[in-house]
């Protein structure tokens, strides 16, 4: 039954990983910008959930009222005042950028907080289960990542399928040329796409925070966690996205379940597997 | 509008510049002073060009995977770690003396990157990048789960082999000063020698346009990995050689991105991408950052960072670039000139 | 009166390849003008240029007396300019409706909306859920007008609209323009067919390798001259 519960508990989890894939798959999406500072952006946040925890001695979750919009403003900004000149064709400089930013940010906060791990604390609902059968329990933690999950997604698919903005967001992706005949304006809109995106993981980045352990290093992992929730779930599609997550959850608390020690790799392996066997992963919807 | 038949013009093609010749002579000159070092300088400034040699080989590899190839790898460290590794592991547990064991620690690398190209070339751009990276953590997990290998903490190389290598230490440190000398030599040698030849054109199509290149008959993908396995061999001697002198590997050592990939990104970038003249350029820049500002631990490497952000934005073709362009200089002459009689 | 529209020695380049050489044209309200040439004549790179796809000096391209040539074609839309580009370019991840919409995002406010276009264009109002890549050219071309009417514009800018398209589907899509101009909207159609050209436009313009060889109203020029305008031999 311990493996079921831990199978279970990972594939809860697996909403956390989708909600840090969602941010990048938006991102990808509208402008075709893979951020390599995207795990790092989530631990800047962490960091910003911890200060406003200190400061205001909020509880974490209520930080998010703080937290999120302040990522959604950072997010314009970075995209506007920095990105955004990035763009062009070449693949290059927005990787080589992003890159150097992920150095960045990990010094800065290396500087400013030094390298000791942080964590949020959110009392007794950290281990507080749900008793589904006699044996079958489930965190109230993870279930509630997995509701947020669920429904930060639908509200995005909601965005992008039936509002005007999600319009100019498929429009721009398909060809900036013609959106902005109609009226888009790209760089506003690119920007509100980063904004939106760094809004997303800002929730997830707290409860991250609140899960585990974090330190300016943490960043690199979360990238590629990210990143392989994507992959597996396939482009394009933010539900599959939320697959991969659950799936990229679940193969991590196997290999837990086999070996403590085995849970990144065991992940990693899911990852391969999945590219190796169905490359454009298990529930594609991009039309390139 | 008719055109009369007019004579065709004749051309020839021109490889070699003034400072094509100039740079020559100063290589040959710098390469006779640095073979002469271990005679008349200490460890410190062996151990320091040896590591300005490999660095330089990473920088000039990393340029011709992403500067030509557009293969865009923040994965390479998974080359250093397995060269590094298959050292440790040859010498150890197979008895093979260290300094072959370098090049068949290379040798290893490259076999494991056919897999490995195979199955990360699925993915395009930027996420080929990512997914490089996913590559190298693969394998330093699996290495750090090897008992004999030292698992996650990693392991000594016996003081025995060490000998082998050499038995005073001024033998040692001679040796091994050599081979990474050569390792440096050589791999610069090699890429010029790569771009100069037909399959170098084909990497400078695939750079300007792969759509074009395809089109006139270039084979990419067979370049693109011929170009990757070059990279993981010689990465894998370079760990190898970098493993054997520290005398201790660890899988976070081994595989870490900062050392082996992002101050090797930050080296091409700064120098310049797509020129051989860049990355040396860039190894300076980097090393004289490191010797005044090393002490400032975080805030140096946010200052790299910095200097590699803007001048992407501003100079995406690095100092050189701007250096060639404002000058016209090329040391190392890869280039064809048509010139019409 | 003040023209429309009216450029005044409009150049424009593709990098280092000159394609325009001062092109003095000049729409006024409510015509109807047709611009013809050959391939490669530049007749395109005017209309994207007039759109701003294109940089040019603010003062080349005028319209209602005010200097545009300098505007990013989103401030050009909501202006009142509207272009329907070469080749329809729908885009492929909306719906024929969604695409339609699309034309909305500038805010113009005017006659022009989903019902009026489904009552022009009566077969897109029965797909108007489907993929706009499943249409058939005609159908897409249709769209694609469709989508530029949705801005409100004062002055369409059709890019080769019979491209690629049947004489019956042309004649059908050709047939929604008298609708447009009875809205107030004023006309610039770029055309290869040049009987289709002559015989909706109230005056004409030909160009050739970026200049213009010819103009006039439709009547008053002959076939010589306009062969000669056309290819230049």
């Amino acid at each position: 039954m311990d493996w079921v519960n831990g199978i279970l508990q990972g594939a809860l989890i697996g909403g956390l990983y989708a909600l840090f894939a969602a941010g990048l798959s938006l991102m990808f999406g509208v402008m075709r910008l893979v951020n390599i500072a995207h795990g790092d952006l989530i631990v800047l946040a962490a960091y910003l959930g911890l200060v406003v925890v200190q400061t205001l001695g909020l509880s974490p979750f209520v930080s998010l009222v703080i937290v999120v919009p302040a990522m959604f403003v950072l997010g314009y900004f970075l995209q506007r005042g920095l990105l955004n000149f990035t763009l062009g064709g070449d693949i290059l400089p927005p990787l080589l950028v992003t890159f150097g930013l992920s150095i960045i940010i990990q010094n800065a906060l290396l500087e400013g907080f030094s390298a000791d791990s942080q964590k949020l604390q959110a009392g007794s609902f950290e281990t507080a289960s749900l008793h589904l059968t006699d044996q079958l329990a489930i965190g109230w933690f993870p279930f509630v990542i997995f509701l947020t999950a669920v429904a930060v997604i639908a509200m995005l698919e909601l965005l992008i399928y039936r509002t005007a903005l999600g319009r100019a967001f498929r429009a721009t992706s398909d060809d900036s040329d013609t959106a902005r005949l109609y009226g888009v304006r790209n760089r506003h809109v690119y920007a509100l796409a980063t904004a939106l995106a760094l809004s997303v993981i800002s929730i997830a980045a707290i409860f991250l925070a609140v899960r585990v352990n974090f330190d300016p290093a943490s960043g690199p992992a979360r990238l590629l966690y990210a990143f392989e929730a994507v992959i597996i779930g396939g482009l394009g599609s933010l539900w599959g996205t939320l697959a991969g997550g659950v799936v990229l959850g679940v193969a991590q608390a196997v290999g837990a379940q086999i070996n403590p020690g085995w849970e990144s790799l065991a992940g990693h392996v899911a990852f391969l597997v999945v590219l190796i066997l169905r490359p454009r992963g298990l529930f594609p919807k991009l039309v390139d | 509008m008719s055109s009369a038949a007019a004579p065709t013009p004749t051309f020839q093609i021109e490889r070699s510049t003034r400072t094509s010749w100039i740079g020559l002579v100063l290589a040959i000159v710098i390469i006779a002073l640095l073979v002469s070092v271990p005679w008349w300088g200490g460890e410190d400034d062996l151990r320091l060009i040896v590591e300005i040699c490999y660095t330089i080989a990473l920088a000039q590899l990393w340029n011709l995977l992403a500067g030509y190839a557009g293969l865009v790898s923040v994965g390479q460290q998974a080359f250093v770690g397995l060269g590094g590794y298959a050292l440790f592991g040859l010498t150890i547990l197979a008895g093979v003396p260290p300094l072959p064991a370098i090049l068949l620690a290379g040798v290893i690398a490259a076999v494991i990157a056919i897999p490995t190209a195979l199955i990360v070339f699925r993915l395009r751009g930027a996420y080929f990048a990512i997914g490089t990276w996913v590559i190298a953590e693969v394998y330093s997990e699996v290495l750090g789960l090897i008992r004999d290998l030292g698992a996650g903490t990693g392991m000594s190389l016996p003081v025995a082999i060490s000998r082998q290598v050499g038995e005073t230490r001024f033998d040692r440190e001679a040796s091994l000063y050599y081979v990474g000398l050569a390792l440096g030599i050589g791999t610069v040698a090699v890429v010029f020698a790569w771009l100069r030849s037909r399959q170098g054109l084909a990497l400078t199509a695939i750079r300007d346009s792969e759509t074009a290149a395809g089109s006139i008959g270039v084979n990419n993908d067979r370049t693109k990995y011929a170009v990757y396995l070059l990279a993981a061999l010689v990465t894998g001697m370079i760990g190898a050689l970098i493993y054997l002198e520290k005398l201790r590997i660890s899988p976070d050592s081994a595989f870490d991105v900062i050392d082996w990939t992002a101050d090797i990104i930050f080296i091409v970038v700064i120098g310049g991408i797509g020129s051989i003249e860049g990355p040396f350029l860039g190894a300076l820049v980097f090393f004289a950052l490191r010797y005044f500002l090393a002490d400032y631990g975080a805030w140096y490497m946010i200052l790299l960072g910095a200097v590699a952000v803007v001048i992407m934005l501003l100079a995406p073709r690095g100092l050189w670039g701007l250096i060639a362009d404002r000058f016209d200089i090329h040391f190392f002459p890869v280039r064809r000139r048509v010139r019409l009689e | 009166m003040t023209a429309l529209l009216a450029t005044f020695g409009l150049t424009s380049f593709y990098d280092d390849f000159q394609a325009l050489f001062g092109v003095d044209l000049a729409v006024e309200e409510g015509e109807a003008v047709a611009i013809i040439g050959a391939n490669g004549a530049g007749k395109s790179t005017l209309l994207r240029t007039i759109c701003g796809l294109l940089p040019a000096p603010a003062d080349r391209i005028h319209y209602r007396g005010g200097a545009i040539g300098s505007l990013p074609p989103a401030d050009i839309v909501s202006r009142g300019i509207a272009l329907v580009p070469e080749g329809r370019k729908l885009f492929p991840s909306l719906s024929v409706e969604e695409n339609l919409l699309m034309g909305q995002q500038c805010g113009r406010k005017g006659p022009w909306n989903l019902d009026r276009v489904y009552s022009l264009f009566p077969i897109l109002k029965e797909r108007r859920r489907q993929a706009s890549t499943s249409l058939s050219g005609g159908q897409q071309q249709m769209a694609a007008i469709g989508r530029a009417l949705m801005t409100n514009p004062d002055l369409l800018l059709c890019d080769e609209i019979s491209l690629g398209l049947a004489p019956i589907v042309i004649r059908d899509v050709y047939a929604a323009l008298p609708g447009v101009r009875a809205g107030g909207t004023s006309l610039i159609v770029v055309e290869q067919d040049i009987n289709r050209a002559l015989a909706i436009a109230d005056r004409v313009y030909c160009l050739q390798e970026g200049r213009v060889m010819l103009e006039g109203r439709p009547a008053s020029l002959s076939r010589e001259q306009i062969k000669l305008a056309y290819f230049g031999v």
